[in-house]
């Protein structure tokens, strides 16, 4: 079995430690014998719909952003297709909000996303800075946390047609107040969570471990064989605490 | 009259900090004196026959400041906030502590210096390095840059920027001004073979194009060109040559000054601290030292509080690094296991606001050098079974990890584990370094925290 991830402008976007997301996805395959190669898209690289069976695409400061943008957007098609073809996504962060349609910032000024979510980004007046959990529930009736940090300016509003990731249980969340975070479209999941995400939240990385070979092999996504995570259910704990403790909320 | 009222009681408050052992009082009577009355920070520093420097960089300003101390101690009667304490508080503290000073030398920073700047009124700025540290309290690095930018034009034209020249956003800073002095390292047989994962400012300030580098020391530091022709290193006042890096010991390298060349030796490991030597050297110079002085001044250098910093436990050996962003924590491992790869490490991770509460940055990080040597790893502090899970993804085998949580029995567990005549490398943020400190204080092997630094109490202090 082989998965294939589309690592999107990893030079450009990788300042909250995407690098450790992509960690756990390879190490978490690689205990299970599932072969995982990352292929980087740069700027003016190409993008085949059907080739990578799971994309990622991580944060970057404003300046870096901005730089990749247009070209983000230029590929709004073949991203669609590739999603709706079955491929799963994480978008972290700025990535999230590239996702969406256009990231409004202070000046007025538009910078355009690749509309996968129905969703827009408006620059607001505080950043929302700190720890965050929040329940989602990604199958019926299954119900998980996950605990991260979130840093942003921007406030993500859904439209009528987005489903969010989760709802927040403490923390901001997408504009701190709708009580909702991030975003879910089939298997493309959008969230301003990083930390890094993955590796205090393995579940995740499972799912969509599952969700990108389901896309690999055209069948249904398997049961994966359960690894021992204690270290990393300990520093989830830990997570959840800070963000109880002193999770970001406007007064 | 009321300016020395308003001083009698703020030192006075230091005082009383003491003796109620609150910790050290290197911040109580500057926050009191700048509440009382915001205007008494500029009418101090007024004082100061000789004017004031400044020195802020994310990485390596108490070092820097303290080898310019060094150089400049035995010239001019200086204020200088020696213990770390580097906000405007801090800076007052240290004015009203030290009666008589000419001149005044400030760490200051990096949101400070604005503030700092605007009241102190500094006649030299030295301005080190910017990478992405705290996001989580200090913002993206374009923003820190664009502060320093509207700073620093609102001071003199005669106020004199020393900057680093190898990193594009500082050096950007003084593009156009006069008075203006630029350092950096020219020695590419010591350069790095590529920039480390997570460079910070690779992308030309003018175009966006990535950088072409001819040689990148430390981060996205080095010589850089933007192939489009937009920008490119500017050429340097002050510059390191033939560097040579003496494992853990010592560096030595030719100092290039428009006063003429020196063989310098400095006592203290890794290019980021040649770095600091230059700035310090550059500094220096601007504020009148000569070339012999600058020499022996960073020759008699000892390392600054937990840089780098040698304490025994015994029979064994601590060997404190602090680590407290990406950069900064990459060069220390480099220059460590360039020293001798070791087989034994204690890692301390904590979240408070002076560590970061953002503890996403240990990712970024490269560890793996440091774990293919190590037989055994404690990982430590607040936030241990994060930085276990950074070692873990990272290839270490479990049975090479021990997680302690509390700082005390992390320590206890790193010396029982190694040999006697040992030294342990101890990598702890910046609280866990001072928790670590006062643990081994207490046992009677080091001076108190607040005679050599103090800047927790007045960032935790500020948070509230």
């Amino acid at each position: 079995m082989k998965v294939v991830v589309g690592h999107l402008y990893p030079d450009y976007l990788n300042i909250y430690a995407d690098r450790g997301n992509m960690a756990v996805l390879a190490a978490r395959a690689a205990w299970r014998g599932i072969e995982l190669e990352v292929r980087g898209i740069g700027l003016g690289d190409r993008l085949v719909p059907g080739e990578h069976d799971l994309l990622y695409i991580g944060g970057g400061q404003d300046r870096e952003q901005a730089l990749i943008a247009p070209d983000f957007a230029g590929r709004a098609t073949a991203l669609e297709e590739a999603l709706l073809g079955g491929a799963a996504a994480l978008a972290v962060c700025g990535g999230y909000q590239l996702f969406g349609r256009y990231y409004r910032d202070r000046g007025g000024v538009e910078l355009p996303g690749a509309g996968f979510f129905d969703l827009h980004t408006v620059a607001g007046e505080r950043r929302m800075i700190g720890d965050v959990l929040l329940s989602c529930s990604l199958e019926p009736g299954v119900e998980r946390t996950l605990a991260g940090f979130e840093n942003h300016a921007g406030r993500t509003i859904l439209g009528p047609s987005a489903e969010p990731l989760g709802r927040v249980v403490a923390g901001f969340g997408n504009d701190g107040e709708s009580g909702y975070e991030g975003c879910r479209r089939g298997r493309a999941l959008g969230t301003y969570l990083h930390g890094p995400l993955l590796p205090r939240n393995p579940w995740l990385a499972d799912w969509l471990l599952a969700q990108a070979l389901a896309h690999s092999t055209g069948g249904e996504p398997p049961e994966l064989e359960p690894l021992p995570d204690d270290l990393e259910a300990a520093a989830h704990e830990v997570s959840a605490e800070r963000a109880h403790e002193r999770g970001g909320r406007f007064d | 009259m009321r300016l020395r009222l308003e001083i009698g009681l703020a030192r006075l408050a230091g005082r009383l900090s003491r003796l109620a052992a609150r910790g050290g009082g290197t911040t109580l009577p500057g926050k009191l004196l700048v509440a009382v009355d915001p205007g008494a920070l500029a009418t101090l520093a007024e004082r100061l026959q000789h004017g004031a420097a400044l020195v802020s960089a994310t990485n390596g300003k108490t070092t820097t400041a303290a080898m310019t101390a060094e150089i400049l101690g035995r010239r001019v009667r200086l204020a200088h906030n020696r213990a770390g304490a580097n906000l405007v508080s801090g800076v007052a503290s240290a004015l009203l502590d030290a009666d008589g000073a000419e001149l005044g030398l400030f760490e200051v920073d990096e949101a400070a210096f604005p503030e700092v700047a605007r009241r102190v009124r500094p006649r030299v700025v030295t301005l080190g390095n910017l990478f992405r540290d705290q996001l989580d309290r200090y913002g993206e690095l374009e923003l820190v840059a664009e502060r320093w930018r509207h700073a620093l034009a609102s001071l003199p034209a005669d106020t004199v920027a020393v900057v680093n020249a190898d990193d594009p956003l500082v050096a950007g800073l003084a593009r156009g001004r006069g008075a203006a002095l630029r350092f950096g390292l020219d020695d590419p047989s010591v350069a790095r073979e590529r920039l480390p994962h997570a460079a910070d400012s690779k992308y030309c300030v003018s175009c966006g194009t990535p950088y072409e580098y001819e040689a990148a020391y430390v981060g996205h530091l080095g010589a850089y060109r933007c192939p489009r022709g937009d920008d490119e290193r500017p050429p340097l006042d002050v510059a390191a040559r033939s560097i040579s890096l003496e494992g853990l010991e010592r560096s030595s390298f030719d100092l290039v000054t428009p006063q003429g060349t020196r063989r310098v030796t400095v006592g203290l490991p890794g290019l980021y601290n040649v770095y600091n030597a230059v700035a310090a050297a550059a500094l220096s110079l601007t504020l009148g030292a000569t070339l012999d002085e600058v020499a022996e001044g960073l020759a008699r250098f000892r390392a600054a509080f937990g840089r780098f910093e040698r304490i025994a436990v015994g029979d064994r050996t601590v060997l404190m690094l602090l680590v407290k962003n990406p950069a900064g924590a990459n060069e220390a491992i480099r220059t460590l296991v360039d020293g001798g790869p070791p087989a034994l490490a204690l890692v301390a991770l904590n979240d408070e606001i002076a560590d970061g509460r953002d503890v996403s940055w240990i990712w970024d990080v490269d560890f793996e050098p440091l774990a293919a040597s190590l037989e055994r790893l404690v990982v430590s502090g607040s936030r241990a079974q994060e930085l276990a899970l950074r070692f873990k993804y990272g290839g270490l085998e479990l049975d090479r990890l021990d997680v302690v949580p509390d700082l005390e029995a992390g320590l206890d567990r790193a010396l029982k584990l190694a040999p006697p005549g040992s030294t342990v490398p101890v990598l702890p943020t910046y609280t866990a370094m001072l928790a670590l400190r006062r643990v081994v204080a207490d046992r009677g092997l080091v001076r108190p925290y607040w005679e050599r630094e103090e800047r927790f109490d007045e960032l935790v202090g500020r948070a509230r």
